[in-house]
């Protein structure tokens, strides 16, 4: 069990100021002028060390992330840029982050900006938390007029700044390609990789892009130390993390717990349980709805954390638990989400493009069982010719809900088509 | 979304007022030289807010002209970003989010309310101009489910009543207080907190010496 | 220099490749739709996916860069399957309009769906529909076969640097286009015909005039500027039916103008097909042997010096070196080629070339105008210019018009006293030059079809040698004439200038508007003022009933570039020669073989009888017509005439990009281009649809 001592987002919840007064009482911006003093070699290393793995639903090493950046800063700038396009389904903690713990945000970029070696941040924050931003800006202003980032930011002699650009209504721009795209004035459409943003990134410079969370426990990381992260969760599997709970649970919540945390007591201490109970529980997408579904009996024992989840052919993603009872229409939940990915598809390249229509399609008649038995196999079949073969990560985030779906809810699938065959043969009778 | 501006009737001219210009030039600052066109989508913002919530091509075209951008780039851009309305909306933009979390917890509901209600259906606008109703995908308040956004307001925990609320406060000119609209304040379990009991809530967790074992504050 | 493996065998390429050029080049075909060489890499279409070892997933071979070690595989059930699959969704939305689609014959889509496709759909959904666009007269779409390969939008921006095309809307309903419709305003849209790998965009001319297996092809070359680009001439039965471009590296790379592509349908109409002699006022069919014995009869007992020639802007070299040595049969010292007046300098070949070549152009590092708008004098060449501009570190000043040539410029001015200041090194832009390594200068005949073009050539001859463009010790020659006449230079490297006291155009029409010259033969010249020919007695040999037609006495029958076997030599110099694709309209013939028979007829018959003889005729003028193909690197030397340059500012010859030559006045397609240039379309408003 978590003690609240090792929580590191403590205004989570927005009850206390999350201006510059309320968090500095809450130990933000203690001592960064030590912390930047470390340098940016032990920043990386002390990040590494803590086994921090990022936060936006990929999982790699943030710590190693940064040590792909150049180790000399050439005539090319750095760029730090922070991905506040929080759109993924089920997922809203960065929000949470930007509205009631700003500063956690601002003083996290300055040190992981120390830590890749940039004067500047951008933070990509999607265009409908237009309250969030404010409250941001309104933060970034605090922190300039403290002097606590700027020309010479904590009296650290590092010149810092921090700049907040507002999207317009594109998932895609979560990808962190179409999000350096987007912010320098295009369409969010992916890049091919190679190269990869830590060579050719912001405006062809070296760039690392991280998610909200992950620089927001940065200071807390350096403050406490390494050990102290790496000491709470699993082994790969460390430190804290903010989970979403939504959909059918008695209290949908966001709290804060230990990396590894089993599945159902997340849901039963936090969020108030399954409605009706844990029995009742149908099915629980774990990461947000880009991983696939879980069925009950994986539910009872999966822990959360990346590894775990991997194991039974999901994954932790974004930590947006989006839980399902007995009463939900499997199929249409995620045919839902087909048409979510249809409509964010960018259009870039092919098999996203055509692929993501024509598995909606296909969940629609699913739905209604308007479609042969031998089309389910087809169905996964497209899945596959999408996953892997697109220049980003949609195309799989569109075909893993779907084989989530047939590979535990099959009998479910088939069920439908031929109710809906015999009753065809019943009428013509 | 790629409304041809043939299909809307357009304006014939846009230009950013001398305050809009201003925080246009701020926004260009935000930039590196010569990168100005980063600026093009909160620019594009800009134009929509001051042109009554809508993008009419002269706005693409004077935001073009700002920027130094082939007008093509900037039309690209204005179709691709679903928050652009490439076609006048009502005075209150309303947006049902109808997305999987916001389903299991009764947005058919809000969006049937607001249907009824505003009497229009999804996409459209209500004859006196006065609500645009959208459905749109997720916009990250799922654990507050089901939501929707008017203009720049979230509002939360939403029912079939607190949306019919909501939408009769518009009507009457007034502002419905936003957020959560079950009585909690924001993301936390609304039947009590289940963390940041032994510390305040918003209060330090850390103690002086840090670390594991430091000390509740 | 990184090994890699591919299929098996291990392969060492040059670094910088990419995976696809790799396989490529040991032979392995990639399939691929959204990859072209002359483009940027867009990497969407996904059809040239790849299996990589130790990567964790396929990788797209065209935009992935060969590294050491990597070990490829391309014909593995794994990679037939990614095919496969991104065939289908390719299709799932591609119309089955194959029997009644254009690139029906020519479809890299239909190709490859044979040798990578399912042999059934599989997709039960319908199909999508997109609203077709109205890109102007030249290109026909049909966009709901677009597969979004993005071509044509990387054409425009990058190449013909008219960024006007885009893909607007996103995913699924994501729709090529220029989002407000209007004409491209490019010279080179045309291409994006070729580029485009489907039938989406097709020739609107063109539209269900023929398959490509009815079509006979021949090699050939275009006349319509001096960039003689090579093009391939498609004809059916007697008709050409279209011109597409001929990759050259050296000339015109894959890309051709608007003008060489569509004015084609000009080849059909206007046509001299017979014989006419002036009887009483008015032209009237005639014979051959009608046409000869009116020349002959009227030529009897004039006086040499009394005769003069003119050569128009498309005559074959063929044609002009019968002409020229039939004048000196005849005694006549009044030949000219130059219609414009421009004062070009025979007496030295570097003087009048393009002698950096145009593939040159892309060492160049500064580049100077003089009287010139490449753009629509020499569109292709214009494009070169553009692609040195995109790789960086070139500047471009003009001294002429302001004008968009699809790439930054800095103008200096539109006067000669520019020049002058350069020469003497005292414009802020010496500096530029003074720095380059590789400067290069463009004369136009827009500063050298005027009085003093002699004086600004002389001063331009002395910018070249200042800032030391033309070098011996590389071989660098940054001194350029751009011409607008396919025929100039050709001419130029005859000799079909005025002799010993002969004539130059000017000087015809003068002596033949006051009687001093009484027979005038234009050899296909249109481009001079044939109301002061005065009382003379014009021939005019050519293909249109253009301008010199309608004031000839005798007009005989030419052929047009597309029927004949004929050489031309382009303005850097470079010896090329068309083929005749379709034999000349009714009794037209070849023109060299129309002045030997006029020898016959004249007594003084010419000293050849067939093509052989006529081209070893031109080696024995001016040895350069031996090497077909290659630019022959021309000595320095002296050239113009210093002197007094005129206030006046430079204006380019070119006022209408699609009517430069009668064959392109007569094309009603370069017609409808030309309406739409001369009223700038303002762009469609809402309001007004």
């Amino acid at each position: 069990m978590l003690r609240d001592q090792d929580r590191i987002f403590t205004n989570i919840y927005g009850f206390a100021d999350a201006g510059l007064k309320g968090a500095r009482a809450r130990g933000d911006w203690d001592g960064t002028k030590a912390l930047i003093a470390k340098g940016r070699e032990q920043i990386v290393e002390e990040v590494k060390a803590s086994e921090l793995r990022g936060r936006g639903g990929a999982g790699f090493s943030t710590g190693m992330k940064w040590s792909f950046m150049p180790k000399e800063v050439g005539p090319r700038p750095h760029y730090l840029v922070i991905n506040a396009d929080e759109g993924e389904p089920g997922t809203c903690k960065d929000r949470e982050i930007l509205r009631h713990e700003p500063h956690k945000l601002i003083e996290g970029a300055l040190l992981s900006a120390v830590g890749i070696g940039a004067h500047a941040a951008y933070c990509y924050v999607r265009g409908e938390f237009y309250r969030e931003t404010e409250v941001l800006e309104r933060a970034v202003d605090e922190a300039y007029d403290a002097g606590l980032i700027g020309a010479d930011a904590c009296g650290s002699g590092w010149a810092f700044d921090f700049y907040v650009h507002r999207g317009a209504g594109a998932y895609i721009c979560g990808e962190e390609s179409a999000l350096i795209e987007s912010l320098e004035g295009r369409k969010g459409q992916p890049r091919l990789k190679p190269p990869f943003p830590a060579n050719v990134g912001l405006y062809g410079c070296p760039s690392t892009v991280n998610n909200v969370e992950s620089i927001a426990v940065v200071p807390e990381i350096l403050r406490r130390g390494a050990a102290w992260f790496a000491g709470l969760g699993r082994p790969r599997n460390t430190g804290v993390k903010l989970f979403n709970i939504s959909g059918h649970v008695e209290q949908p919540c966001t709290v804060e717990e230990e990396m590894g945390i089993p599945l159902r007591e997340l849901i039963e201490k936090h969020a108030g349980g399954v409605r009706g109970g844990w029995d009742n529980l149908q099915a629980v997408i774990p990461g947000g709805s880009s991983v696939p579904v879980l069925p009950k009996s994986i539910c009872d024992s999966v822990r959360m954390d990346f590894d775990s989840l991997h194991e039974v052919k999901s994954g932790l993603g974004t930590a947006a638990v989006i839980v399902m009872d007995r009463s939900t229409d499997v199929v249409r939940a995620i045919a839902r989400l087909s048409k979510f990915y249809k409509h964010e598809s960018c259009g870039q390249c092919t098999p996203c493009r055509e692929g993501t229509g024509w598995m909606w399609r296909m969940m629609e008649r699913m739905v209604e069982g308007r479609a042969g038995v031998e089309e389910i196999d087809l169905l996964d079949e497209v899945t596959r010719q999408v996953e892997g073969h697109t220049i980003c990560a949609l195309g799989d985030a569109a075909a893993w809900p779907i084989q989530g779906l047939i590979r535990h809810f099959r009998p479910e699938l088939e069920r439908r088509i031929v109710e809906r065959q015999v009753a065809g043969e019943g009428k013509a009778a | 979304m790629s409304t041809t501006p043939d299909a809307v009737e357009q304006p014939d001219s846009f230009a950013f007022t001398g305050e809009n210009l201003e925080k246009a030039k701020a926004i260009i600052a935000n930039y590196p030289p010569d990168r100005q066109a980063s600026a093009v989508m909160p620019l594009l913002d800009l134009a929509q807010r001051q042109h009554d919530g809508w993008l009419p091509r002269a706005a693409m075209d004077h935001v073009a002209e700002v920027l130094e951008m082939p007008p093509i780039r900037v039309y690209e851009v204005a179709t691709f970003y679903t928050m652009y309305n490439l076609a006048p909306v009502g005075r209150h933009h309303v947006r049902v989010c109808t997305n999987l979390p916001c389903w299991l917890r009764g947005s058919d509901d809000v969006v049937d309310t607001c249907r009824r209600s505003l009497d229009v259906d999804l996409g459209a606008t209500t004859e006196d101009g006065m609500f645009t109703l959208d459905e749109v995908e997720c916009m990250g308040a799922c654990v507050n489910a089901p939501m929707m956004q008017v203009g720049d307001d979230y509002y939360e925990d939403l029912d079939a009543a607190s949306t019919e609320s909501i939408l009769a406060k518009l009507r009457a000119g007034q502002t419905p207080t936003p957020g959560p609209q079950n009585g909690r304040r924001g993301c936390e379990p609304v039947g009590g907190l289940t963390t940041l009991t032994e510390i305040k809530a918003g209060g330090k967790s850390r103690g002086k010496g840090g670390g594991k074992s430091g000390g509740t504050a | 220099m990184p090994k890699l493996t591919i299929d098996g065998r291990e392969v060492e390429v040059e670094p910088g490749l990419t995976v696809l050029q790799a396989c490529e080049q040991v032979g392995i075909e990639i399939p691929r739709f959204c990859y072209h060489e002359r483009l940027s890499i867009a990497g969407n279409c996904r059809m040239c996916l790849v299996d990589m070892e130790r990567a964790p997933k396929p990788v797209a071979s065209c935009a992935m860069p060969v590294g050491e070690g990597m070990v490829i595989h391309t014909n593995t059930e794994k990679v037939r399957k990614m095919r496969k699959g991104v065939m289908e969704f390719l299709l799932i939305n591609h119309p089955l309009d194959c029997p009644i689609c254009d690139q029906g014959g020519e479809c890299d889509l239909q190709d490859q769906a044979m040798a990578y496709g399912f042999d059934r759909g599989r997709f039960q959904e319908n199909k999508r529909a997109v609203e077709d666009k109205d890109l102007g007269p030249l290109i026909a779409t049909e966009m709901t076969r677009c597969i979004h390969c993005t071509r044509c939008i990387r054409f425009a921006t990058e190449v013909a640097g008219v960024p006007e095309l885009g893909a607007t809307g996103r995913g699924e309903a994501m729709e090529v286009g220029t989002y407000v419709e209007h004409a491209l305003t490019s010279e080179l849209s045309g291409n994006m015909i070729d580029l485009c790998p489907v039938g989406a965009l097709t020739s609107k001319p063109y539209a269900f005039a023929a398959r490509p297996w009815e079509l006979h092809k021949t090699q050939s070359i275009d006349v319509l500027d001096a960039v003689g680009s090579n093009v391939r001439v498609d004809a059916r039965g007697p008709e050409v039916l279209r011109v597409l471009p001929r990759l050259n590296e050296e000339v015109n790379e894959e890309w051709i103008s608007d003008k060489t592509r569509f004015a084609c349908d000009g080849l059909k109409r206007r046509r001299l097909d017979r014989a006419y002699v002036r009887r009483d006022g008015r032209l009237v069919e005639a014979t051959w042997q009608e046409a000869f014995a009116a020349i002959a009869e009227r030529l009897d007992g004039v006086a040499g010096p009394r005769i003069a020639a003119i050569a128009g802007d498309l005559a074959d070299c063929e044609a002009m070196v019968a002409l020229k040595d039939l004048m000196a049969a005849l005694g006549s010292p009044h030949v000219d080629c130059r219609q414009d007046g421009a004062k070009l300098d025979p007496g030295n070949r570097a003087g009048y070339l393009f002698n950096t070549t145009i593939a040159g152009i892309e060492q160049a590092d500064v580049c100077l105008l003089v009287g010139t708008n490449p753009r629509i004098e020499a569109a292709v060449l214009n494009s070169r210019l553009r692609k040195r501009f995109v790789m960086g570190g070139f500047t471009v000043g003009v001294i002429g018009e302001a004008a968009d040539l699809t790439y930054r410029t800095e103008i200096l001015g539109n006067d000669p006293a520019v020049i002058e200041q350069l020469a003497a090194g005292k414009h802020p832009f010496a500096e530029r030059l003074q720095a380059a390594h590789w400067p290069m200068v463009i004369v136009g005949m827009g500063a050298l079809a005027r009085p003093d073009g002699a004086a600004v050539l002389a001063a331009c001859r002395t910018i070249a040698e200042r800032f030391e463009m033309v070098r011996e010790a590389d071989g660098w020659n940054g001194f350029n004439v751009l011409h607008t006449a396919a025929a100039r230079v050709g001419g130029l490297d005859l000799g079909l200038v005025p002799g010993e006291g002969g004539r130059d155009v000017a000087g015809i029409l003068d002596g033949a508007a006051k009687g001093e010259v009484e027979v005038v033969y234009l050899l296909g010249a249109d481009e001079i003022d044939t109301g002061g020919l005065g009382g003379a007695f014009v021939i005019y040999q050519g293909h249109h009933g253009d301008a010199g037609a309608s004031r000839a006495d005798v007009i005989l029958p030419g052929a047009a570039y597309t029927e004949k076997n004929a050489t031309y030599v382009n303005t850097e110099g470079r010896v090329q020669r068309t083929a005749r694709a379709v034999f000349p309209p009714g009794q037209g013939r070849e023109d060299w073989t129309v002045l030997r028979a006029l020898s016959d007829a004249l007594g003084r018959p010419l000293p050849y009888d067939n093509l052989g003889q006529v081209r070893d005729r031109l080696t024995e003028v001016n040895p350069v017509f031996a090497a077909v193909g290659d630019v022959v690197p021309a000595p320095w030397g002296p050239f113009g005439a210093a002197g007094k340059m005129e206030a006046a500012p430079f204006a380019s010859p070119v006022a209408d990009f699609y009517g430069t030559d009668p064959i392109s006045r007569a094309s009603p397609t370069m017609a409808e281009c030309s309406a739409l240039c001369a009223a700038p379309q303002d762009r469609k408003t809402g309001t007004d649809g």
